[in-house]
């Protein structure tokens, strides 16, 4: 490959594809140490409660076992994120099912097994709370037996992790401005989305092996702890609390990792910090691997939530004025509520001009296991919202749902609900109009509703449209001031060292399109370093849709800084690959070392106020239409996509068959998220917490996806490529139930929507079982419309 | 213990197992096999799927025991002398392999459905792989790949799963 022809927008081998489809990659269940034992947990079995004792059976040897309690841990028992309220092991109380407890390791497997049954724990349970409503309820009546959490030094009062309020200008003129709105409304339509409770589910569950090295003295002088993770600097930071080790001393290096999605972002701190501690005091290396039922029922999910919308509309569909209250549910300690409250907040007007709106954001505690980053963060609840919200508000005014979109979308030069200037192109007019043309939506509206007459197989169409923020949110990328390094290698390759990590999604070949590109070399010459903190930069946590756009943004610097040192070596202007390798060997030959470091510049235009929470919210945006087309059948109850389309401006397409995967990935979670997903609760315990009887889409329930883009290359990214991780699961649930709207003319604004839910609406509208009657009742639970009368 | 002898990958191998030790842990720590995964360990997801006597099986689900006599095909078999089989290649190809976790059963669910239909259609593709659980693809990019797979034949390559 010569280096005139553009790497960037095509489609390379993926750099592990091939250890992959030979069955050679190795992930961490398939990693052995000499010596290695194995860890198990001891979980709690209430929801809340203190501890009132713990025997050991005696028909166990405990002699052979080694037993971690809380007493055990060098530094600090928690398990930090934004702050210390969560502990690493429980002492004496709990406050979620399966809550860490005691941990034990054993040469062998299967003997651990006998163990976890022989350990005897009594409590003296404590009354606890399992929905956002009872949180705010036990706040409301101050009932301080239900005050599950006190509120914390890095804020939140009790039972409340964070509360944002955010304003489309100043508070006073903002609440002035809806007042008025509100006065002079044609309608006040109000409404209220509720989303459940998603399981990444992940194939390979989560898993580490950790190691505890000492001195000659027996000091602990490091640990290392290798698995299945996201972001291998998060773990840095949990251990280096844990054990009272400088992060230097705390090495963490990520091994091939089957699936994430946000499930191995915050997670691996916890099972890498216990099985650092069970190394520590058992002298060996500790593997501990989750099966999936204590994988499902112990780690994190996607927050349920719940959107009120309130909006004042006039009777030719200009949004006039807006309130939104969301709330999530964070389950038993902060984790990173705070951020995903925050996401969500701040999407939750979606992609609309609001001349006024407020927006209140609330993260609530319940004793549920804590929930945590699930990809979206927060996005795919509130756009839930909203999303269900439009239409319904065109239905009550007398609009279609693509007529009152486009009265109220947002353009080029307008300000968004944080006051960010859209200053790059933004054309969600021609996006909308693409997006029902690929999908053949007017056609099929018109047509299905002549095939759904007497039909017990009911059709529609309906669709979202939607935006996703880019990187951290607000100052987040300039606190965490990424550094990545570009190594020029002694056989004259380029290697790119990032803490950045591969789980499916792309990374590492994106990354060396992008090195390579800027370098000016072929895509093999290229290669990237496996991250391991011992020598890999923080390049940031591989979360938030940043690694394309932030971080691939500084390969591009560092290849063109690279470049510049090599010109000045004498380097041609117009250089091969082998003048490249020729050039990179000379100049180690004279100088040892060649290393290209470039830490992230904050765009010197961009600014964001955390306590006003006003400004430049992202750096960019990716906007989106898609449209889902379902059947449902009246006599099976089943709702089923048999069409969708997602049409998405991502900037630059970095690798269009990886992107291709990424957004139809994302859609599929996104149908499951609405008509398959449940996550069933018993008193904060997960009930279903098996592949069984947890029902996520197969090959044979997928409808056809079709992907389109459009490609607005935006500064902040290289070559223009903003990110897409997170995009695809925000618009699928909203179109998908705006689609079932249309074809039975029932709205559901609970998600996931499951024939059992179908069933007992049409059964309470007096549906006759298996009847193929018309219709169109238009029966919406949840909503309240007011019309105003001047 | 009991002494079981199969053929693995064409070659016979004789070990020592207590019998109703699951298949998977066989492959995994008695034959040191890893590139079939564990998923789920209750038959859901597919990731442990092997071909045993050119079927199709789950093997967390199957005994030890079961295996006396029978010919299994893993990963570690579909590949000849290094030289990618063509339904590896397109997955590799065609964006078939994300985090790669599923794919080894994907590989050998692919190569079941291809030697009953070797022109599958869509239906049959999907109702093939309905067993194999991913959740990084949507299942788009398989698709492509098997159908791009059932275009290639390569007679040095055929029947490896016999
Ligand atoms: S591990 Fe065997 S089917 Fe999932
Ligand atoms: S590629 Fe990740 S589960 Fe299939």
């Amino acid at each position: 490959m010569s280096h005139q022809s553009p790497i960037i927008g095509t489609s390379p081998i993926r750099k592990e594809g091939r250890a992959k489809v030979l069955g050679e990659a190795q992930y961490i269940d398939d990693l052995s140490l000499p010596g290695m034992w194995f860890g198990a947990t001891v979980r709690s079995a209430v929801a809340r409660g203190t501890i009132r004792s713990i025997t050991f059976g005696e028909e166990i040897n405990w002699d052979a076992y080694c037993i971690v309690r809380p007493a055990d841990i060098p530094g600090e028992n928690t398990i930090v994120h934004l702050t210390k309220d969560h502990p690493c092991l429980a002492d004496g109380m709990v406050n979620h099912p399966e809550e860490p407890i005691l941990l034990i390791a054993h040469p062998d497997k299967i003997a651990l097994l006998a163990a976890l049954k022989a350990v005897h724990i009594e409590y003296d349970e404590l009354p606890g709370v399992f929905t956002i409503e009872e949180s705010e309820a036990a706040v409301e009546n101050n009932d301080a037996a239900r005050i599950i959490w006190p509120g914390s030094d890095a804020g939140g009062t009790a039972n409340c992790f964070r509360q944002y309020l955010m304003y489309s200008g100043t508070a006073e003129e903002t609440e002035d401005g809806i007042a008025a709105a509100f006065e002079a409304a044609d309608f006040i339509i109000e409404g209220e989305y509720a989303t459940g409770a998603q399981e990444q589910l992940y194939i390979e569950n989560n898993g580490v092996i950790a190691e505890c090295f000492r001195d000659a003295t027996g000091n602990i002088e490091s640990v290392c702890v290798r698995g299945s993770m996201q972001c291998p600097y998060y773990l840095v930071h949990a251990l280096t609390l844990v054990f009272n080790l400088p992060e230097e001393k705390c090495r963490v290096i990520q091994t091939e990792t089957g699936g994430a999605f946000g499930g191995k972002e915050d997670f691996p701190s916890v099972i890498g910090s216990h099985a650092a501690l069970l190394a520590m005091k058992c002298g060996h290396p500790v593997k501990i691997t989750y099966d999936r039922a204590e994988d499902m029922a112990a780690t994190t999910k996607r927050h349920p939530s719940r959107t009120r919308h309130r909006t004042a509309v006039s009777k030719d569909g200009k949004l006039l004025a807006g309130t939104i209250d969301f709330a999530i549910d964070g389950g038993a300690y902060a984790t990173l509520s705070p951020v995903v409250l925050s996401r969500g907040t701040i999407h939750a007007p979606g992609p609309y001009k609001w001349p006024f709106i407020r927006v209140r954001g609330k993260a609530m505690a319940t004793n549920l296991p804590p929930h945590g980053a699930f990809r979206g963060f927060g996005a795919p609840q509130s756009i839930f919202g909203i999303e269900r919200h439009m239409d319904k508000i065109a239905k009550t005014i007398g609009l279609t749902p693509e007529e009152l979109r486009r009265r109220n979308f947002l353009t080029t030069g307008d300000t968004t609900a944080t006051g960010q200037l859209l200053s790059d192109p933004v054309d969600m007019q021609h996006m909308l109009t693409r997006a029902l043309n690929e999908a053949g939506y007017h056609e099929k509206l018109a047509r299905f509703a002549e095939s759904n007459k007497g039909s017990a197989i009911k059709r529609g169409v309906g669709f979202a449209a939607f935006m996703h923020g880019a990187g951290f949110t607000g100052s987040g990328e300039a606190r965490l001031n990424s550094v990545v390094y570009l190594d020029a290698l002694p056989d004259g390759r380029a290697q790119i060292l990032v803490s950045s990590t591969e789980f499916g999604q792309g990374t590492q070949t994106i990354l060396c399109q992008v090195g390579a590109q800027a370098l000016g070399i072929a895509y093999e010459d290229v290669i990237f370093h496996q991250p391991d903190t011992k020598f890999v930069p923080n390049s940031g946590p591989t979360v938030a849709s940043r690694t394309a756009m932030i971080v691939g943004k500084l390969i591009e610097r560092a290849g063109k800084k690279m470049l510049e040192t090599l010109r000045a070596a004498g380097l041609s202007e117009h250089h091969s690959s082998d003048e490249f390798k020729a050039c990179v060997k000379s100049y180690l030959a004279e100088h040892g070392t060649l290393r290209s470091s470039v830490r992230y510049e904050p765009p010197t235009k961009i600014f964001w106020d955390d306590q006003l929470y006003r400004g430049d919210a992202y750096p960019g945006y990716a906007w989106a239409v898609y449209v889902a087309e379902v059947a449902v059948d009246l006599n099976t109850y089943m709702a089923t996509v048999t069409r969708f389309d997602a049409l998405q401006e991502v900037g630059k397409v970095i690798h269009p068959v990886l992107a291709k995967g990424q957004i139809e990935g994302g859609v599929a979670q996104g149908i499951g998220y609405a008509i398959y997903e449940k996550c069933m609760w018993k008193d904060g315990r997960m009930m279903n917490n098996q592949m069984t009887n947890y029902i996520m889409p197969t090959s044979a329930d997928l409808p056809p996806i079709h992907i389109h883009f459009e490609e607005v290359p935006c500064i902040h990214g290289p070559e223009g490529a903003k990110g897409i991780g997170e995009l695809p699961m925000d618009g699928p649930a909203p179109a998908i139930l705006n689609a079932i709207e249309n074809a039975t003319g029932i709205a559901f604004n609970t998600i996931p929507v499951l024939p059992e839910d179908i069933f007992e609406r049409l059964t309470s509208l007096g549906h006759p079982h298996g009847g193929s009657e018309d219709f169109n009742l238009t029966v919406d639970r949840d909503t309240r419309v007011e019309e105003v009368t001047a | 213990m009991t002494s079981i002898t199969f053929t693995i990958n064409g070659t016979t191998k004789t070990i020592d197992v207590p019998p109703m030790k699951r298949l998977l842990d066989v492959l995994r720590e008695d034959l040191h096999l890893t590139g079939t995964k564990e998923g789920c360990g209750e038959g859901e997801c597919g990731a442990c799927a092997v071909l045993l006597d050119g079927e199709l099986v789950n093997s967390c689900l199957v005994p030890a025991l079961q295996a006396e006599g029978a010919k299994l095909c893993t990963i570690e078999g579909v590949s000849t002398e290094g030289r990618l089989h063509p339904i590896q290649q397109c997955f590799l190809e065609k964006g078939g392999a994300q985090c790669g976790i599923c794919t080894p059963g994907m590989i050998l669910a692919t190569q079941h459905l291809l030697d009953k239909y070797p022109n599958p259609t869509m239906e049959q593709i999907q109702e093939g792989l309905a067993g194999n659980l991913c959740r990084c693809t949507g299942y788009m990019r398989i698709f492509e790949a098997v159908q791009a797979a059932a275009t290639i034949t390569d007679p040095e390559l055929a029947g490896t799963s016999r």
